[in-house]
């Protein structure tokens, strides 16, 4: 029986996929004692779908504060990546050559071209740097490029990581600091309890002074447990593996990578369809078609994997980091950019969760900027 | 030749027994029916190039072996369409089947599906397994039936099964050298074995198979009760070594090492497709899930064959028949009482062909050494990853396969988890102290079999999936 | 090591391994061919640079890769060798444009 005075765990992050690892892991890297709660082998997983793009180009148009800690991320991760190194000895490949988000149409060059003025024309937006392209300037980098790509937009901060090596360093990591990893302890029920936490559980009861909801689309369920919000909702996206090819493309080019083992990684897609993780060929095919319409060669390629993940999406689709007001030391962290904001989540905000509390400026990434007024 | 654009009441996949069997009476019986297969003639892997055979002597294949063609003439007479060299890459719940043929894919839609995908050898994961010289026994009978191959050099086979001493026999028939059988059967399977010998001893099997056995063990040198097998070697095999029992370690050279230790349901068409599927205690394997009629949990789809659960290939045929029947009954082309009627004599024969199956299946278990390998020995060849990775996995919190998948990408490579599925499992569940059934296995997506991506480019698109791609 | 039963029957196919002439019985798939003539390894893996050779002959395994006619990859068990085919082994990956 665990003894509510004295808690078996200083946190306990709910969620061991990437957003919930890297706080995880810098709460472990504070001295916090974390246990990680997470599900069994099946479980939703949408870090499982993630495509280890390390992104800052066009992201934030609505909310500024965003592309600043999207790029403040972006420029920790070599220094995250080191630390990850010299702990752990895993090398999680992170490379930041700068991005390419390649254009199909003219209709497409003006559309970006616009949406990126307007992204780095809001008050308060962080300066850097990003570039127009046409056709020419794209095939100077990729001379491989298919005669329908029109131009791209470009930016040197963006790279690309191999996020299953990202996963294995954290877990590593955390096993090495002492966190305990709790496989099969779905959360059933969470009751604050002598200033912290005792969560019910499927693999048995466990308590903690703070507790960080990193959760995916359950910290939904979660949330109002301990008084806050989480209104995520599925979006399932696509994505197409090849086999192992030599290296070819060292760009991240916003649908397609190569991966630094070789296979070629092919995204993604938008659809609205609750939580069926199934296949569909005919969005496959889509995905496949405009692949090749950027790089014919991949016509070639062998498809060894397809699969369909679930994005966690809020309803603007930026983060949600909120700390409870009625049940303080309770935490909420959910945003469908894991990989990116994986430096952020490990230095940034696990240092504030282990001190206890988020600072003035995160309250722009409070759940309730959702509380519209109902009409009368 | 019937265009594929005709709408089939039945898709069965794979030309082996079941395929042959279940095609062949659905299609007498009015449905029109496609029978799809990966090979060029059918056959399986069974009856491998029965109709096209280079082997001149029918002696050294075997009685057993010819009755393939007994199914291939009034498969060729039901007028069910043929479509050899055809991949099927996927099998939706919605009865679309995803192929590929000739370097083009397509989407066929029909109204019943059999999967008649076989078997396949079990993984023999042991230190230096991936070196050339090594392969499957059930690889080498294959060059053997395709293309009268048989090995020259020094040849060891090792392993346990009827397959093995098959081959052996099939071997000396073709005048071929062995230098030694390393026998792998745990000596306690015998004790296990025993309490089924009462089935066995009615068993078609008997007979031939104790002849066989006798044949074999009269000359070529059998040493028993193999441990800690090793295939040693720098960039090709050079040798084999093994302990008998306890004692220590010897060395035998070798050319070729051919291993087996027995096939398991080739799993994965049904595993994409979302087809429930359990864990066999004494096969040691993932089944499929299937009701008497070999339906399975997806409606419209059925399992016939070995890859239902392994009994091999007579038994094949007759669970093609009743799979055939399950879906005549389930396309309303006949009734209740007219479906039962007639699986009356598959039925009783099928109980003919499995008797003495448990007093098999129970003495061919591999021993657990030989499922669950040491540290060093690599069990993904794709990914070549060892079963210390696995284990070194499972103490950071890995409590499944695709847990694994993500930590070490074992089973992402392009076999997709065929050659490792089974033993990441046993390897995952012996570290935890668990049962295998509660460790699970892979979810796998489709497709199954690798397509190139321009095939897929190529496949038609509804609206919506195209909008689905149009960014917001 | 594999050799032919002295009785063989079929046809003779000539096709080329790496550049070179070699023989093949109308039916043989491109991996027993290359088993036929004596090929010990028939490629080297993209992860470790380790040799392999065929091994299941049915399809499931894919270590028996090879390139085809320019095409990269294919599964040698599973294709029939045609008169005058160019079969080469492979070194690591699959070059891109290939």
């Amino acid at each position: 029986m665990p003894n509510p005075s004295r808690p078996d765990y200083d946190v306990a992050v709910v969620g061991g996929g990437l957003v919930g690892s890297a706080i995880a892991w810098g709460l472990a890297r504070e001295g916090q004692k974390v246990a990680i709660l997470d599900e069994g082998d099946i479980a939703v997983r949408p870090s499982r779908g993630n495509f280890a793009l390390v992104w800052v180009q066009g992201k934030g148009l609505g909310m500024p504060e965003y592309a600043g800690w999207t790029k403040r991320s972006a420029d920790t991760w070599t220094g995250f990546a080191s630390l990850l190194r010299e702990q752990t000895g895993i090398d999680v490949r992170y490379d930041r050559p700068g991005g390419f988000m390649p254009l199909l149409s003219e209709a497409e060059v003006v559309a970006r071209a616009a949406q990126l003025s307007r992204l780095h024309n809001q008050p308060s937006m962080v300066r850097y740097a990003y570039e127009m392209l046409d056709h020419a300037a794209v095939a100077k980098e990729m001379p491989f490029i298919g005669k329908d790509v029109v131009g791209a937009s470009y930016c040197p901060h963006d790279g690309h990581c191999n996020s299953l090596k990202l996963f294995r360093a954290l877990h590593t990591g955390l096993s090495q600091f002492g966190a305990a990893y709790l496989p099969n302890h779905r959360v059933e029920r969470i009751e604050p309890r002598d200033g912290g936490f005792r969560l019910t559980t499927a693999g048995g009861e466990v308590a903690a002074g703070k507790l960080v909801l990193a959760a995916g689309h359950d910290s939904a369920r979660l949330a109002p447990m301990v008084g806050l919000s989480a209104p995520v909702r599925p979006q399932r996206g696509h994505i197409i593996v090849t086999e192992k090819t030599t290296p070819f493309l060292k760009f991240p080019v916003g649908y397609v990578r190569q991966t630094d083992e070789g296979g070629v990684m092919i995204g993604d897609s938008f659809e609205e369809v609750g939580f069926d993780t199934s296949v569909r060929n005919g969005v496959s095919s889509t995905i496949a078609e405009r692949a090749m319409r950027i790089f014919p060669l991949l016509g070639r390629l062998n498809v060894v994997r397809t699969w369909a993940a679930l994005r966690v999406l809020s309803p603007d689709g930026f983060p949600i980091y909120e700390q409870s007001a009625t049940a303080p030391g309770a935490f909420v962290a959910t945003c469908h950019s894991g990989v990116t904001l994986a430096a952020n989540h490990a230095l940034a905000l696990a240092p504030h969760i282990a001190a206890g509390r988020l600072p003035e400026d995160f309250t722009v990434f409070s759940a309730r900027r959702f509380d519209v007024p109902k009409a009368a | 030749m019937t265009e594929m654009t005709t709408r089939y009441d039945l898709a069965v996949i794979g030309a082996g027994p079941a395929g042959l069997a279940a095609a062949t009476l659905a299609a007498e019986r009015g449905l029109t029916t496609v029978l799809l297969d990966e090979q060029p003639v059918p056959g399986g892997q069974i009856y491998r190039s029965v109709t096209r055979n280079p082997v001149r002597n029918p002696g050294i294949l075997g009685g057993d072996y010819w009755h393939g063609a007994d199914l291939v003439g009034p498969f060729r007479d039901s007028g069910a369409a043929y479509r050899p060299g055809t991949t099927v890459w996927s099998v939706s719940r919605a009865l679309e089947i995803g192929l590929s043929r000739d370097g083009a894919a397509r989407i066929l839609p029909v109204k019943h599906i059999i999967l008649a995908t076989g078997a396949l050898e079990r993984p023999f994961p042991i230190p230096g397994w991936t070196l050339p010289g090594v392969m499957g026994a059930g690889a080498a009978q294959i060059l053997l039936k395709s293309s009268a191959l048989v090995p020259s050099g020094r040849l060891v086979m090792a392993g346990t099964g009827p397959l093995l001493w098959l081959l052996a026999w099939q071997y000396l028939r073709a005048g071929a050298r062995i230098d030694a059988i390393l026998d792998t059967t745990p000596g306690g399977n015998w004790r296990a074995a025993l309490r089924h010998m009462p089935g066995f001893l009615r068993s078609p099997y008997l007979g031939k198979g104790a002849a066989l056995l006798l044949d074999v063990r009269r000359k070529v040198k059998v040493i028993g009760n193999v441990t800690d097998l090793r295939a040693v070697g720098d960039g090709a095999l050079r040798s084999v070594a093994f302990r008998q029992g306890g004692g220590p370690e010897r060395s035998l050279p070798a050319d070729t090492l051919l291993l087996h230790q027995g096939v398991i349901p080739n799993i994965n068409l049904a595993n994409a497709t979302g087809c429930g599927q359990h864990w066999d205690e004494i096969q040691r394997c993932w089944v499929p899930t299937v009701d008497e009629w070999g339906a399975s949990s997806v409606e419209g789809v059925s399992i016939a064959g070995d890859g239902a659960g392994i009994a091999g290939a007579v038994a094949a045929e007759h669970r093609g028949r009743l799979a055939a029947l399950g879906a005549l009954h389930r396309l309303g082309a006949i009734g209740p009482e007219e479906r039962d009627r007639e699986a009356a004599t598959h039925r009783a024969a099928l109980a003919e062909a499995q008797r003495g199956r448990m007093f098999l299946d129970t003495l061919y278990q591999p021993g657990p050494d030989f499922r669950v390998p040491k540290d060093d020995t690599i069990v993904c060849r794709c990914e070549e990853v060892t079963a210390g990775q696995v284990r070194d996995a499972v103490r950071l919190g890995v409590g499944g396969p695709n847990q694994a998948k993500s930590f070490l990408r074992c089973g992402m490579g392009p076999c997709q988890g065929r050659l490792c599925g089974p033993t990441v499992t046993e390897v995952i569940a012996d570290a935890r102290g668990v049962s295998p059934a509660e460790v699970g296995y892979y979810r796998l997506r489709p497709p199954v079999k690798p397509i190139t991506l321009a095939e897929l480019a190529s496949l038609p698109k509804s609206e919506d999936e195209i909008h689905a791609v149009l960014h917001p | 090591m594999f050799q032919r039963l002295p009785d063989a029957a079929g046809e003779r196919v000539s096709f080329t391994i790496d550049g070179r002439v070699a023989e093949a019985l109308a039916g043989d798939t491109v991996a027993a061919a290359l088993m036929a003539n004596g090929v010990v390894a028939c490629r080297t893996t993209p992860v470790s640079g380790a040799p392999r050779a065929p091994f299941c002959m049915m399809g499931v395994c894919f270590d028996c890769l090879v390139t085809i006619d320019d095409v990269g990859n294919r599964q040698g068990c599973q294709v029939t060798v045609r008169p005058g085919m160019r079969v080469e082994t492979q070194k690591g990956a699959r070059e891109a444009a290939r």
